[in-house]
């Protein structure tokens, strides 16, 4: 699903982010792992297309990302990436519905009058579509974060340190949701984590080196 | 979902800053409209007023007073022309029409006129009700006084003496009669009691006391006077010796009404000047306002635009979003400006009828209100391009890493 060659990011001329070769296929769910400063959140915006590295190929969806120009890579992320940021950003002036909507328009991809109702339900906030951020609690916020990401049906899901701020309970949700929700778009799914309280429930992780 | 949605729902969301915006960039907008309306309505007037008179023949004295106060009607006289020299100027070879104004009286606070029917022609004032006045003391009412004093006709009234409607002198044993009143002709003849120059003769000879007998009869030839004569030449080039043809009359001056008002434009011009100083400063600082709003905005948004980016929204995208609410908050200020400026105009036309002066109107539009929009519009623009630019650069990754 993507192919990771020789990449390499630097901020300010010290190395942020260094991999040999990683790939992965589609469907497959992934768990990034490494301490704080490892370069987590920088590979996920990476992959995400929203920055540009300093070294290497990237390819996703056979897509070599960084031949893309500015406009092409707008559409690429729009139409094959979903990502669920670690704070969620969801847009205050807009409702619970406007913000998922908000997706489907800047995606520029045929109109899907119900998707965003669909998804909503799906992930149980069809009486919060009228509501907006402020009024939701944190496990919503994050409901509607990912109904964001994934409203286009994503062929690449990222999330970035899901479960920091959830007890052990809600974590274990969240992961439920993010796994559920990869399988029905047979997305690929990308955890960055640092939390050690999931590694045992992914098989395929890859260990970031500080 | 569309950018105007987005724009709007940010802009809801500062609605108090979003309004305070619009009401500064409105009350600029109605200055500037309402000096627009006043100055461009006075300016016609005041042209209208003067139009086809070439030369006013006054008593000797200041040459703006005698145009204000014959023409315009808003100054006293400055003296009396005798009726005798007055006709033999209005005979002069260049001369083509003499029409004769003898003031001095009021009725109910308006001007009662002694001239001729030629006065009436010159102004195209038509009568809606009754006759012209055929002998002394029959008078005619102008629109204004019509709809305001609403008189019967053949009703009778007592003019004053002076120019206010207090303190004058009435002149009881010799009232007038109504015998008809003028359609509108937006001149200064709305404003005017009309009656035969020969009335004032017959009224103010009377008024004598010197005689001892008071005697309801025209004074001799040699002692009728009027205040001035308006005179159009003969044609454009005829003129040209008349001035100096009046003014060698010893009690006789000649005033031009088109230098007079020229000078006059030229001192409202500083006034004028200073007003629309005001409301520049006014829509410069509604524009000040409105970058100020917009750059903040910027900061607490930049995780929004951050966030757009990610989803898929370009550059463009974005930019337009802050044109967008820039433009909206200058379009909502423009329109709503200048419907407040047609409002006021119309209170201050309210106003100026109360107190018997030129009127004005706030239900004419022109067609350079359409530059005010224009201008107005590019504020909303030339502001917003600042933030709508470093909207554009902002680094999504960078951002979101940060926050």
């Amino acid at each position: 699903m993507f192919v990771i060659r020789d990449l390499r990011h630097a901020y300010n001329g010290e190395d942020a982010l260094q991999i040999r070769e990683w790939q992965a296929a589609q469907g497959e769910h992934w768990l990034i792992l490494g301490p704080s400063g490892s370069g987590k959140t920088t590979l996920l915006h990476i992959l995400a297309g929203i920055l540009r590295p300093s070294y290497g190929d990237v390819l996703v969806a056979g897509q070599p990302l960084l031949r893309l120009k500015p406009r092409a890579l707008d559409r690429f992320r729009a139409r094959h990436v979903g990502i669920v940021l670690q704070k969620m950003h969801l847009v205050a002036s807009l409702t619970v519905e406007e913000n998922v909507v908000l997706a489907q328009y800047f995606s520029r991809l045929p109109r899907e009058p119900y998707r965003a109702q669909e998804v909503l339900a799906e992930l149980g906030l069809a009486d919060k579509a009228d509501m907006y951020p402020h009024q939701l609690s944190f496990g919503q916020a994050q409901r509607v974060a990912v109904a964001r990401a994934i409203v286009n049906r994503p062929t690449l899901l990222l999330a970035d340190e899901p479960t920091s701020n959830l007890d052990d309970a809600n974590a274990m949700q969240t992961l439920d949701l993010l796994e559920a929700q990869a399988k029905a778009c047979r997305a690929t799914l990308l955890i960055a984590t640092h939390d050690q309280r999931i590694k045992s429930r992914f098989r395929k992780q890859y260990m970031l080196g500080s | 979902m569309t950018l105007a949605r987005i724009s709007f729902s940010y802009l809801w969301q500062r609605r108090l800053s979003t309004a305070l915006n619009v009401a500064l960039l409105a009350f600029g907008v109605a200055a500037v409209t309402l000096l627009l309306l006043s100055s461009a309505q006075l300016e016609e007037r005041v042209y209208r007023d003067a139009r086809g008179i070439d030369l006013v023949v006054g008593a000797k004295g200041s040459q703006t007073q005698i145009v204000l106060s014959s023409i315009y009607e808003l100054d006293v006289p400055t003296g009396s022309v005798l009726w005798s020299e007055a006709q033999e100027i209005a005979k002069h070879k260049s001369v083509r029409k003499a029409i004769p104004l003898a003031l001095g009286d009021n009725y109910a606070g308006f001007r009662v006129v002694g001239t001729s029917h030629d006065y009436l022609t010159h102004y195209d004032a038509r009568l809606v009700d009754g006759k012209l006045w055929q002998e002394p003391l029959e008078a005619v009412f102008g629109a204004d006084v019509a709809a305001r004093l609403r008189p019967r006709i053949g009703s009778t009234f007592v003019a004053s003496h002076g120019f206010a409607t207090s303190g004058g002198e009435a002149h009881n044993e010799l009232p007038y009669r109504v015998v008809g009143t003028l359609a509108r002709t937006g001149s200064v003849i709305d404003q005017l009691v009309l009656t035969d120059v020969a009335s004032y003769w017959t009224v103010h000879a009377q008024q004598k006391p010197a005689e001892g007998e008071l005697v309801a009869e025209p004074l001799p030839d040699d002692g009728r006077t009027i205040s001035a004569l308006l005179l159009q030449y003969a044609s454009a080039g005829a003129g040209g010796e008349l001035p100096r043809f009046v003014n060698a009359y010893e009690n006789l001056q000649a005033a031009s009404p088109s230098y007079e008002t020229a000078r006059l434009f030229g001192i409202i011009a500083v006034g004028m000047d200073l007003l629309q100083g005001f409301a520049l400063v006014l829509m410069v600082s509604a524009a000040l306002s409105i970058f100020i709003a917009l750059y903040n905005g910027l900061h607490e948004r930049r995780y929004d635009i951050a966030v757009m980016r990610t989803l898929g929204a370009t550059r463009e995208d974005i930019m337009a979003l802050l044109l967008f609410e820039g433009i909206i908050l200058a379009c909502v200020g423009a329109v709503s400006g200048l419907l407040l400026g047609h409002i006021l105009t119309s209170m201050l036309g309210f106003a100026l009828r109360q107190a018997q002066q030129i009127s004005v109107t706030g239900w004419i539009w022109y067609s350079s209100e359409l530059w005010i929009v224009g201008i107005a519009l590019l504020v909303g623009v030339a502001t917003a391009l600042l933030p709508a630019w470093r909207a554009h650069e902002v680094d999504i990754a960078g951002t979101l890493a940060r926050g």
